[in-house]
């Protein structure tokens, strides 16, 4: 992560399409689609509407001749009312037909000649009919009403048309779309310009951690602060801390190993480089063989110590990168004891394995755990007592492997530094690098658990306490 | 020719007649004395006799004039007397040089049946029409037979001066009560309506056969006119029926109108176009613009649907709505002033007829009819 290019500190001309624009091209569509629906229904509506008031002016100009027709002398009479045209006239601009049409469809009065008739006449119907026709060659409404008459010297049906164009109407349909819809598009603005607010205060967080993570140190893997931010950004970034949090670990082993290797070796290597000068000039060949025997000694030494170190590293490296399975602890001290470097090491000691008959199930990686049994061991060896017994077992919530010696076990002052990284007591032979108990240490905090020095009575017992799996695990 | 301005003719059919009816009126009609209640009742003799008289292929215009010298020469339509409106085509055609206006002058009703028959394809359109018939022009755009134009000039226009961006009033006239001032005594000088009838009522003997209004078969402004009344206000009936109890003259023509009473043959003149009466009248002739309510009346232009040169039109329609012909309008009496300080007229006693659809009422048969019934009854009831 740090080894990456800083970040640049704002978004450069050509990014992928940032958070914020892709929220507002959302926000803009839904917006869109919503202010087209809306306006696509009031139009509607509004066309309904003007179509309905219009037609009841419509209706009510027709009624008003309608009821001005009076039958003198057998003719009838047709009295036209100006309130009817002033009716009319609420549609201010549009042209406007009526005729008065006496039985077999004879003129009474009207505008001109025109006849202008419902497409299907429904006979005897009073019933106001509307309907749509052309005048003039402009789409006009028009309604024709029915009035009987069933007097002593005329008897039969006057019909009223009243006709007018659309202007009226369309404009208003278009008015009420309008009202409706210019707010909605205000509203719209203030929406976009709401939601572009919000996902830039939403979003300064974020912009605030780039910067903070361009401004780092390469070397600086220290975590990021989550206080006060949003939960979605810290779930993320506890992931982040905790990557870096195992990168750092791993750093730190490897300046361990390499502080370790500097500290460990420099003084027997030249312990050995002394010894092999000392013997080029020793002419005394009995001298000289106990010299050979003594650089034999150190370089095993050596040898040992290069061990620990190489499984230190690999253990400190396996606990953060190995994956961790199901391990019975009891197979691991078996092991141990078959392996047999005991043997090697102290042969005339004594050991016991003490294991029960259920197994003792952890989730760890075998190698570690066993190459911290193994150190264990050969701390026992080195500076315990026989008779050694090695075992483990269940201790309620947690699982134990420990090793056991009949020694009175370390000074207490010594038992409070044990597991640090150069312990080395000041009674302990050259060979002893003190690097064992820092391997368990290490082992039990990278599996969740503890080391545990214990004094039962008759010897001393160190423990490693791993967090217990459940019993059902499957022994591999 | 003058004299003749803005009448219709006695031999024009009535606007209900069929429209192809061949009447035509020829230069030297009869001699068209005051219709008096004898006339009325064989009006349809000289009808009769006019139409023998009248040469089927005699043009119905009345006068023609032609302004300008320009290529595109534009067809005006008017009934408009020349005499008057010539100052404005001539500015007309000086400030556009590249037309010539082609000026016929018409009375209302030929007008109104020549221009159905140019919509309908049957008669040559003119180009522009400007008519006092603001009802038969309403009735022109309500057929689909005129052209629509929009110009800030006709946009600036009162809603009541305008219909449908196909029709447009260039002026307002007034109908006014005009009187002999040697005839009548100061106090009995009608204001309104009302002190008209009072008058009548009073003094019937002074009177008898002294009071003229326009016979509205034959004028189409004189029947706007009285249709407006009718509309107006109930003293129409009233007034109908004091007429005829004094023998009033309906007769024809502003002119001969206001000529009788300057002359004395008439007191008092009923609902006389303002705008003759005042750039004709003698010095004995008072005005008066009634103040119970004063009809206005004005002028429509229209743009034919068919028209040969509609920009042209345009043009003429644009500038006579433009301030300064507008100004020479009023200067010539064809706007009357609106300012009450000047007219002594409550702005809420004008009644400007609106060009807007109730105006096709006018143009109703029925309506027609019992108008005519009514105007029939009332001058020929108490003959002699």
């Amino acid at each position: 992560m740090t080894d990456s290019p800083p970040l640049p500190p704002r978004r450069p001309t050509r990014l992928p399409s940032s958070l914020a624009a892709r929220v507002l091209k959302a926000v803009l569509l839904i917006l869109l689609a919503g202010g087209l629906l809306v306006a696509g229904s009031t139009l509607y509506n509004g066309r309904l509407a003007a179509r309905q008031s219009y037609d009841r002016i419509l209706l009510g100009a027709a009624q008003d001749i309608a009821g001005s027709i009076r039958i003198q002398n057998g003719r009838p009479l047709v009295d036209l009312p100006v309130s009817a045209f002033e009716l009319l006239a609420q549609a201010p601009d549009d042209r406007i037909h009526y005729s008065v049409r006496g039985p077999r469809g004879r003129l009474i009065t009207g505008l001109d000649e025109t006849d202008i008739a419902p497409p299907a006449r429904r006979s005897g119907g009073v019933a106001p009919e509307f309907f749509d026709a052309r005048l003039n060659g402009e789409p006009a409404r028009f309604v024709r009403v029915t009035r009987r008459f069933a007097e002593r010297d005329f008897s039969g049906g006057i019909s009223v048309t009243v006709g007018q164009t659309l202007r009226a109407r369309q404009a208003m349909a278009v008015g009420l779309t309008l009202d409706t819809v210019l707010p909605m598009l205000l509203a719209g603005l203030a929406l976009l310009v709401m939601s572009w607010i919000v996902i830039r205060s939403a979003l300064r967080p974020l912009e605030a951690l780039s910067e903070d993570l361009a401004g780092r140190d390469p070397y600086d893997l220290t975590p990021v602060p989550t206080e006060g931010l949003p939960r979605e950004l810290t779930v993320m970034l506890e992931a982040m801390n905790r990557f870096m949090g195992r990168l750092d670990r791993q750093m730190e082993g490897m300046r361990h190993l390499i502080s370790d290797a500097a500290h460990q070796l420099r003084t027997p290597v030249a312990a050995i480089r002394v010894q092999a000068e000392a013997m080029q000039d020793q002419p005394d060949a009995g001298l000289r063989e106990r010299a050979l025997t003594r650089l034999l000694a150190r370089t095993r030494s050596l040898g040992t110590l290069l061990d620990q170190l190489l499984s230190r590293a690999l253990v400190s490296h396996r606990t953060e990168s190995a994956p961790r399975a199901p391990l019975d602890l009891r197979e691991v001290a078996l092991e141990v004891v078959e392996r047999g470097d005991h043997e090697l090491l102290a042969p005339a000691a004594e050991l016991r394995l003490e294991i029960g008959e259920d197994p003792v199930m952890v989730r760890a990686d075998a190698f570690s755990v066993g190459e911290a049994a193994k150190n264990l061991l050969v701390n026992a060896l080195k500076h315990g007592q026989t008779p050694i017994a090695i075992g483990a077992e269940r201790r309620g919530s947690e699982a134990a492997l420990w090793v056991m010696d009949a020694g009175p076990g370390p000074a207490p002052e010594i038992a409070a530094r044990l597991g640090q990284r150069f312990e080395r007591s000041a009674t302990s032979r050259e060979d002893s690098a003190g690097l064992g108990l820092a391997i368990v240490a290490s082992v039990a905090t990278a599996f969740g658990g503890r080391v545990a020095l214990e004094y039962p009575g008759q010897g001393f017992r160190i423990a490693l306490l791993l967090p217990a799996a459940p019993d059902d695990a499957e022994v591999s | 020719m003058t004299e003749r301005a803005d009448r219709s003719l006695p031999c024009s059919p009535r606007p209900d007649a069929p429209r192809d009816r061949p009447i035509k009126r020829p230069d030297k009609g009869p001699d068209k004395g005051p219709k008096t209640m004898s006339h009325i009742m064989i009006r349809h003799l000289p009808a009769l006799l006019l139409a023998l008289l009248c040469p089927l292929a005699a043009a119905a215009q009345e006068g023609v004039a032609s302004f300008g010298e320009g290529d595109t020469e534009i067809t005006l339509r008017s009934t408009t007397d020349i005499a008057i409106i010539r100052p404005l085509i001539e500015r007309f055609t000086a400030t556009n040089p590249d037309l010539s206006v082609h000026y016929e002058q018409w009375g209302s009703n030929n007008l109104f049946t020549n221009s159905r028959a140019a919509c309908d394809g049957r008669a040559e359109p003119a180009d522009a029409l400007l008519s006092s018939g603001a009802h038969q022009m309403l009735w022109l755009v309500n057929a689909a037979c005129a052209r629509p134009y929009r110009s800030p000039a006709t946009e600036a226009l009162p809603e009541q001066r305008r219909w449908r961006d196909e029709l447009w009033g260039i002026t307002e006239e007034p109908a006014v009560i005009i009187y002999n001032t040697e005839a009548l005594d100061a106090e009995d000088v009608p204001r309104t309506r009302f002190a008209l009838l009072d008058l009548m009522r009073k003094k019937p003997e002074l009177l008898r056969s002294r009071i003229a209004t326009y016979d509205i078969e034959d004028s189409g402004l004189g029947y706007l006119f009285a249709h407006a009344d009718s509309l107006e206000a109930t003293t129409f009936g009233a007034m109908l029926e004091a007429f005829s109890r004094i023998g009033a003259i309906a007769t024809c023509c502003s002119l001969s109108i206001i000529e009788g009473v300057s002359e004395g043959r008439y007191y008092i003149a009923y609902n006389v176009l303002g705008s003759y009466a005042e750039a004709r009248a003698a010095e004995n002739v008072g005005i008066i613009l009634p103040e119970d309510y004063t009809l206005m009346m004005t002028r429509s232009f229209v743009i034919p649907r068919n028209a040969p040169h509609p920009e042209a039109a345009q043009r003429l329609l644009d500038f006579l709505l433009s301030p300064p012909a507008q100004e020479m309008l009023r200067e010539l009496g064809l706007i009357a002033a609106s300012d009450p300080a000047e007219t002594s007229l409550l702005p809420s006693a004008r009644r400007l007829i609106s060009l807007s659809p109730p105006l096709l009422l006018a143009l109703d048969r029925s309506t027609r009819e019992r108008l005519f019934r009514l105007w029939d009854e009332a001058f020929s009831a108490d003959a002699g």
